[in-house]
């Protein structure tokens, strides 16, 4: 089945079963390779794309569950605050791997759209969802205050 | 990534384009454990350093990148005695070539040990090329010229060449001996020892494709692989034709596989035109697996063995100093203690996975390993081809923590990609990887030592159970005759038994240590409070027991944990602080992978006995030099964040001879809200530098076991900690 999709502002055709998951539908179909796989679940982030500007996990949302426009991590900076993240990721060296960091970008910048200026709980509300194996929540943290314009932590 | 063009072919293309001008290689020493590499002769043009005419550097990294930031370090080695502007380099990944980079692996905290000087020469050795070839242009002695970044100096004349303009003649002098070189004075370093990002962190950040998970060959299909729950079963019968059914598939089949559990183990696979089909296929396998003998093997199983074992006389003795059963017996007081740990799954975030294509009898594989020359040789012996006839690509991976020093993926791809006959990748789901691991080995020890009248350690006994068979420890599952505290009580006796196993077992990150570690400097602590002594001064008297420092690297040094323990005390304000109710300070310390570290962990139990790790303090001597500061805070911090999610959640068991957690919502591991401040200080001594990527780790789960101790007064001896046995 054809489905179009508006990803990166671009408009896209896939030829996919309904229930494939947006991840394998942006990843084998339209070869957008950002969105990362990690559990298949929803427990991981590694997946996180945006639609409509919302974080979804792209690996439980079936494409034919999909309207709207979706955002990826390809796509981010485009946004003033998507750039901001990506720069606070740069200038600290957030990764270790870099598996999660797309997913982890991506919710992020959703954080900073809607909260300006989060506090760490605030941090730890919006980001719990992302898991990063090599534990860089620190350096996570402190990108986010970093791009919110506020001081890192110590 | 799309890959399109051999190794051969992207040579060939610099050569054309006039960018292949000054390459060389030095012959690398002896790889990991001893092993000696057949000598790589120099090549010219299979090197370390090309240096084009518009003055970019471009360093191969000759090590896999798993994360812990080898692909920056090791360039920054060359770069600095090359004497060339960092803006200046680009650094490419090496394929697996064992002929020119010797051995290639990322394991054991080596690459910094191991290429310390060989890489430093390197550089350095490009810099002698760079001034003899400008020095015979101006009809100088080499000895008069000097190099500032990227540019040959002759000062007496005020002459001046730039290195791209000098790489071609620099290419054709003679390479010189590594020995004669004189190497920069560290207070004139430009690069090492400064902060660098990760030479691929705008990639990673902009999402492009880094990942063995992104390759991409031309005419590829998706592979999953379905292995027995237990560990090694073979396939009855499954259901080809459903799998074959789903729209997509191409292909299903049963792959025979054999009985070592490193290798190709039997299964079906399933091959079609998107991963998601090939899922949807697997689904409807149903899949009969054949009886397997180790099927009643249960965590609860092994648990029960041990202590039945330890009931009976030590199979083995490791050490035996002076009389433990005298000492025990002449003991003013004397402590009892049974501690064990479970397996332990490594999770890396990027799910197993390898790309594969077999055509006229040759293999290409691009893999996301830590250790690809062993999977060459494992490919090789299972397909019956010739290793030279497997080229591999190391890509980089999302994550090893060990896992990838296996590579069992790439047997399994390269298996599946011959039998189809295109270009194959496999990735298996989450649920594969944490069923199919090389787990940490579970462990059991009991434990009885003994204190003198003044409060001294004065016997220590460990009868060690864990697993193996004669004389064979399961990977990863042995104890070293030295453990700690051995050599520093007179009397210590070390005994261990085994038990037969039929799970995979394997390093993860601090092999071994990462287990030890709990068990010990928990045990140290119980002695300490059992003295009536700060569990902080208890641990310096026990280090000042020796006073002989044992010669050469790799033996421990007391004086440098010493060193390790007062800062950590001094930065964490030990002994100093006032703590509310049910919070406390724990402080542990462990020798591993040549670093010292020891490590204080402040946490509070609430009233359901959950327990938070408020913040963590870190003091490592891994020498006289931090490579990249950077990375080694990264590892550092990452590290220790590691091991107190394994000290808070993990466990994998084993029920049926399977492995039950399955996804992180039954394996978690630790997220942000849970991630506390780690606070590092690097002690610097003057020793060779090593590595980071795993010592600081083990002291961090007994820090934090025995600061719930200090907290509540319970002794946690059994991992992951149970908050049922912490309650108010």
């Amino acid at each position: 089945m054809a489905f179009k999709l508006n990803v990166n502002g671009k408009v896209r055709e896939a030829d996919v079963d309904p229930d494939t998951p947006l991840l394998w539908t942006l990843r084998d179909a339209l070869g957008v390779l950002g969105p990362k796989f990690g559990c298949g679940v929803g427990q991981c982030g590694a997946c996180t794309v945006h639609l409509d500007g919302q974080p979804i996990r792209s690996c439980v949302t079936p494409v034919s569950a999909v309207q709207g426009k979706i955002t990826t991590i390809e796509g981010i900076g485009a946004s003033a605050v998507g750039q901001r993240v990506q720069q606070a990721w740069t200038e600290l060296d957030v990764a270790q791997c870099g598996y999660c960091q797309p997913g982890q970008i991506m919710s992020a910048t959703a954080l900073l759209t809607k909260n300006p200026k989060p506090t760490d709980a605030d941090i730890d509300a919006a980001m719990n969802g992302n898991i990063c194996r090599c534990a860089t929540y620190g350096r996570i943290r402190a990108a986010i205050k970093r791009a919110s314009g506020q001081r890192g932590e110590a | 990534m799309t890959v399109q063009t051999s190794r051969r072919e992207f040579m060939k293309a610099g050569a054309v384009s006039g960018g292949l001008v000054l390459a060389f290689a030095l012959a690398p020493k002896a790889g990991a454990q001893g092993q000696q590499p057949a000598t790589p002769p120099l090549q010219p043009f299979n090197a370390y350093v090309r240096i084009a005419p518009d003055e970019t550097v471009t360093i191969t990294s000759k090590n896999p990148e798993v994360g812990q930031g080898i692909k920056t370090m090791l360039p920054m080695l060359i770069a600095e005695e090359l004497d060339v502007d960092w803006s200046k380099v680009r650094i490419v990944q090496a394929d697996n070539d064992p002929t020119i980079y010797g051995r290639q692996f990322a394991g054991g905290s080596m690459a910094t040990p191991l290429h310390w000087e060989e890489l430093r020469r390197v550089g350095g050795a490009g810099r002698a090329m760079l001034i003899a070839a400008a020095a015979r242009g101006w009809g100088v002695s080499p000895a008069e010229c000097t190099t500032t970044p990227g540019v040959v100096v002759h000062a007496a004349s005020g002459r001046r060449a730039t290195y791209g303009s000098l790489a071609a003649k620099a290419a054709a002098v003679p390479v010189p001996d590594p020995k004669s070189l004189t190497l920069k004075d560290p207070a004139a370093y430009r690069i090492i020892g400064k902060p660098r990002a990760q030479y691929d962190t705008a990639k990673i950040v902009t999402g492009q494709p880094l990942f063995g998970i992104d390759v991409q060959v031309p005419g590829m299909l998706y592979a999953t692989y379905e292995k027995a729950p237990v560990f090694g079963a073979k396939v009855a019968g499954a259901d080809l034709a459903a799998a074959q059914g789903v729209k997509g598939v191409r292909k299903a089949f049963v792959v025979e596989g054999g009985t070592e559990l490193s290798g190709l183990l039997p299964g079906v696979a399933v091959v079609a035109d998107s991963w998601w089909a090939a899922r949807k296929g697997r689904d409807r396998l149903n899949i009969r697996w054949a009886e397997h003998p180790t099927s009643a093997q249960s965590s609860a199983g092994f648990q029960a063995r041990a202590d039945e074992l330890a009931k009976a006389k030590p199979q083995k003795n490791l050490r035996n100093d002076g009389d433990i059963d005298a000492a025990l017996k002449g003991a003013a007081r004397t402590v009892q203690a049974a501690y064990a740990y479970p397996f332990l799954a490594h999770a890396p975030l990027e799910p197993q996975n390898c790309t594969a294509h077999f055509q006229n009898g040759k293999l290409e594989i691009w893999a996301p390993t830590q250790n690809p020359e062993p999977g060459r040789q494992l490919t090789a012996r299972t397909l019956g081809i010739k290793p030279e006839d497997i080229t591999i690509h190391m890509i980089r991976g999302g994550g090893g923590f060990g896992r990838r020093l296996s590579n069992d993926y790439m047997v399994e791809a390269a298996w599946i990609a011959r039998e189809t006959g295109r270009p194959v990748k496999l990735l298996w789901t989450r649920e594969d990887d944490l069923r199919h691991d090389f787990y940490r080995p579970a462990g059991f020890h009991y434990l009885s030592g003994g204190l003198d009248a003044s409060g001294k350690l004065v016997a220590w006994h460990d009868h060690f159970v864990t697993f193996g068979e004669g004389d064979q420890y399961a990977p990863s599952a042995r104890m070293s005759e030295n453990e700690f505290p051995a050599r520093f009580v007179p009397n210590c006796r070390l005994d261990v038994s085994t038990m037969p196993i039929g799970v995979p077992t394997g390093p993860l990150r601090a092999p071994g240590s990462n287990a030890l570690a709990f068990v010990m400097q928990s045990f140290i602590d119980e002695l300490a409070h059992a003295a009536g002594a700060d569990p902080y001064e208890f641990r310096m008297r026990l280090l000042a027991a020796q006073t002989e420092v044992p010669e050469g690297q790799g033996a421990f040094n007391p004086r440098r944990m010493e060193g390790a323990l007062r800062a950590v005390a001094e930065m964490s304000g030990w002994g100093k602080t006032k703590l509310p109710a049910r919070t406390g300070m724990g402080i542990a310390f462990y020798y591993s992978h040549l670093g010292y570290f020891a490590e204080v962990v402040r946490a509070s139990v609430d009233a359901d006995g959950n327990v938070t790790p408020e913040k963590v303090w870190v003091a490592g001597d891994v020498g006289r030099q931090i490579i990249n500061p950077f990375g080694a805070l990264n590892q550092v911090e990452g590290s220790a964040l590691d091991g107190l999610s394994e000290a808070l959640h993990q466990k994998v068991t084993i029920e049926n001879g399977a492995a039950v957690e399955s996804n992180f919502d039954t394996y978690p591991l630790m997220r942000i809200s849970e991630a506390p401040p780690v606070e590092v200080k690097f002690v610097t001594t003057d020793f060779p530098p090593t590595g980071l990527g795993e010592p600081a780790l083990p002291p961090v789960i007994p820090a934090l076991c025995n600061a719930v101790f200090a907290a509540t007064g319970k002794r946690v001896r059994s991992l992951p900690i149970d908050p049922a046995q912490l309650k108010a």
